[in-house]
């Protein structure tokens, strides 16, 4: 009885207050509003790609917006391919990707952009990938390309291996069979981790940088199914996103002869410190990604993703609305907001000064 | 004739009739066009995947019929091992349900196997990754200890527990509640006449279940079993989250490298697929359909073929 008539209120109250409370949802993370009365940006912008900053997006819509309140920012991760096709196609107004466009697909027109005019890739998100372990009874572990490539393709198969041995001598390894976890779904992730030990160490892994990872082993969906596997198993080794490695012990990777671990700082330092991909625009800023460097400031197991933009936009209001947009994300205060919800390693002020040196072009 | 013929009354046509009538007959053939639509859609998506070069499948596969064999292969290997293992325990509850247990406890046990449908397979996927597959592992090591010799326990052991063996296990406690839920209403139907003659001719309670309840029960058992099948070959997030894949053929239940299935390797491939991929991977998915198809002709043959030897007609 007493339900019947306090219950009905109190059920009406409670879904009020939860549909009210989750309308401002991607509202969120909101930054300082310094800019909000200065905007005077409308528009509505679609972008697609990557799904591996698709959290880091999600915080830097919501920033956005919350500073242009005129402006709605749409981000679908369906993918880098995805994500590539649908921008050249003219589906999207930018992309994202966690590869540079190949030069076939710059000798194509793009859709979107001004009859004539090409698009660039401009790095915005750098995100160290650390290498995770779970073996009873140790702590740290020291890796080499060579020794984890190895591993990997299945050629070391005990953790008292001589070459582990070597780069561990006061650990104490056990004698079992290493399981070595990788992601079972086509990921950037992947393609990263297969380009640093290709490039590395060419002697052990022959295979060409790929989405899908080459070879047996324990495979895993998404790297939150990585991270379960490599928690919930014994003598388990993986590879994952930083931010997603939570309280595993991670790995030092060999860098000249040093061993280094992976910190926000080092994963942007290799990225600042390699070349531009030769052959391409001035303002194209893909990135040839230095994976053999031996400056031990540097950790070279890191992806980066690319905001792919017109250099001159059909419609020249959609040209100020990314312009504003990307040059939001790669500024200071973008990168911290993505450090902060996603984990990524903010980008270098030099970096950030060339990236918003090719934007002030874009219109 | 002629006068009956002429002598016959037309019935009135109401308009509840014509809209009775008329709404079955859409309702029919709905599924008819769904279904076309459906098969059309995947044949003409799949079309570019039967020619793709060799270079858009990864690894040393180079054309589409070796991509997709080791993944129907995977898909009909853990259905099956499912059903090995959910069908005898179905009969047997069915059996507890409908012969042996007391009438309220039967009722609650009927509705407890019910509810166990209605659990959505992101959960049983999530409880194979987070309790089954830790659980099973050291038994997994056990097992290839000892029985390594017979190639299907050939080692070495998966190191988290994530095999096509675990995947059979979740995928049989899914397809139990359909199968249990069938059988249950089969054997309930069984004549009683035959049971009762059968405890009068001095047959104990398990004869009569022999003689009288499992022969009528048979077709039954085979178009539930059939359910489940379909059930198991098309289940999709809880294998892609719990089996530890591998693009082969691979008879091994423990180890760590597994035939892939259809259904969760598209899931686990299409967000990043684009291209000439995403053909690839809807051929796959023309594929299951059509060994679905296949199994569920299959079982109505033998349905059919059984019919006479059952007490049903």
């Amino acid at each position: 009885m007493n339900f019947k008539r306090f219950g009905r209120p109190a059920v009406i109250a409670i879904a009020a207050g939860l549909a009210l409370s989750s309308c401002a949802a991607n509202e969120g993370a909101a930054p300082a509003a310094d800019e909000a009365s200065a905007s005077t940006l409308t528009g509505t912008l679609n972008g697609a790609g990557a799904s591996s900053m698709d959290a880091a997006q999600q915080a830097w819509i919501a920033g956005f917006q919350t500073a242009n309140t005129g402006v709605t920012i749409n981000y679908e991760p369906s993918g880098s391919g995805g994500g590539r096709e649908a921008f050249i196609a003219g589906g999207t107004d930018f992309a994202g990707s966690d590869s540079y466009m190949s030069t076939e697909e710059l000798a194509g027109t793009f859709a979107s952009c001004a009859p004539d005019s090409k698009a660039v890739d401009l790095p915005v998100y750098i995100s160290p990938i650390a290498v995770i372990f779970n073996v009873d009874g140790v702590d740290e572990l020291n890796m080499d390309a060579d020794t984890l490539a190895k591993i990997f393709s299945g050629a070391i198969t005990t953790w008292d291996d001589a070459a582990i041995v070597a780069l561990n001598p006061d650990a104490t390894l056990p004698s079992d069979i290493i399981h070595a976890v990788h992601r079972s779904d086509d990921s950037g992730t992947t393609k990263n981790f297969t380009d640093y030990l290709g490039q590395a160490a060419p002697d052990a892994w022959a295979e060409k940088a790929s989405d899908t990872f080459p070879f047996p082993g324990e495979g895993a969906k998404g790297t939150s199914g990585v991270v379960d596997a490599v928690t919930n198993g014994t003598n388990m080794i993986g590879y994952a996103d930083a931010s997603q490695a939570g309280t595993l012990s991670t790995a030092k990777l060999k860098v000249g002869t040093d061993f280094v671990a992976y910190t926000p700082e080092a994963a942007a330092e290799v990225v600042a410190g390699s070349p531009l991909v030769a052959d391409r625009a001035a303002d194209d800023l893909a990135l040839d990604l230095n994976r053999k460097t031996t400056n031990p400031a540097e950790y070279p197991l890191v992806l980066v993703s690319y905001a792919i933009v017109c250099n001159e936009y059909a419609d020249t209001a959609q040209g100020e609305l990314v312009k504003a947009y990307i040059e939001y994300i790669a500024s200071a205060a973008g990168q911290a907001v993505a450090e902060e919800s996603a984990g990524v390693a903010p980008l270098t002020d030099q970096l950030e000064a060339d990236v918003a040196a090719v934007l002030a072009t874009v219109k | 004739m002629t006068t009956a013929a002429a002598t016959t009354i037309k019935a009135r046509q109401r308009p509840g009739d014509r809209i009775f009538s008329s709404a079955t007959v859409i309702s029919g053939s709905l599924i008819l066009a769904v279904l076309a639509a459906v098969a059309i859609f995947l044949l003409v998506e799949s079309l570019p995947a039967f020619v793709a070069a060799p270079d858009e499948f990864s690894g040393d596969i180079t054309n589409f019929w070796s991509y997709v064999g080791p993944l129907v292969f995977g898909t009909i290997y853990s259905a099956i091992l499912a059903l090995l293992m959910a069908v005898p325990v179905a009969i047997g509850i069915a059996l507890f349900i409908s012969h042996f247990a007391p009438r309220k406890l039967a009722q609650g046990l009927g509705y407890l196997v019910d509810l166990l449908a209605a659990v959505p397979s992101v959960v049983f996927g999530l409880w194979g990754i987070g309790v089954l597959a830790p659980l099973v592992q050291p038994f997994y090591t056990t097992i290839v200890d000892w029985f390594g010799w017979f190639t299907p326990f050939a080692g070495p052991a998966s190191g988290t527990g994530r095999t096509i063996f675990t995947v059979a296990i979740v995928l049989a406690v899914m397809v139990l509640p359909i199968i249990t839920a069938i059988c249950r209403e089969i054997f309930l139907q069984t004549p009683l006449l035959h049971e009762e003659a059968a405890l009068a001719l001095g047959a104990t309670r398990w004869e009569m279940i022999r003689m009288a309840v499992l022969p009528f029960g048979l077709p039954g058992i085979i178009s539930a079993s059939m359910l489940g099948l379909g059930r198991a070959l098309g289940e999709t997030m809880a294998v892609a989250m719990v089996l530890s894949p591998s693009p082969e053929v691979i008879f091994q239940l423990l180890t760590a490298q597994n035939s892939n299935t259809i259904a969760a390797n598209i899931a686990l491939n299409f967000p990043e697929a684009h291209g000439v991929g995403v053909n690839i991977l809807l051929a796959t998915g023309l594929v299951l359909f059509v060994v679905t198809l296949l199994v569920n002709m299959l079982a109505r043959v033998i349905i059919n073929s059984r019919k006479a030897f059952s007490g049903a007609n």
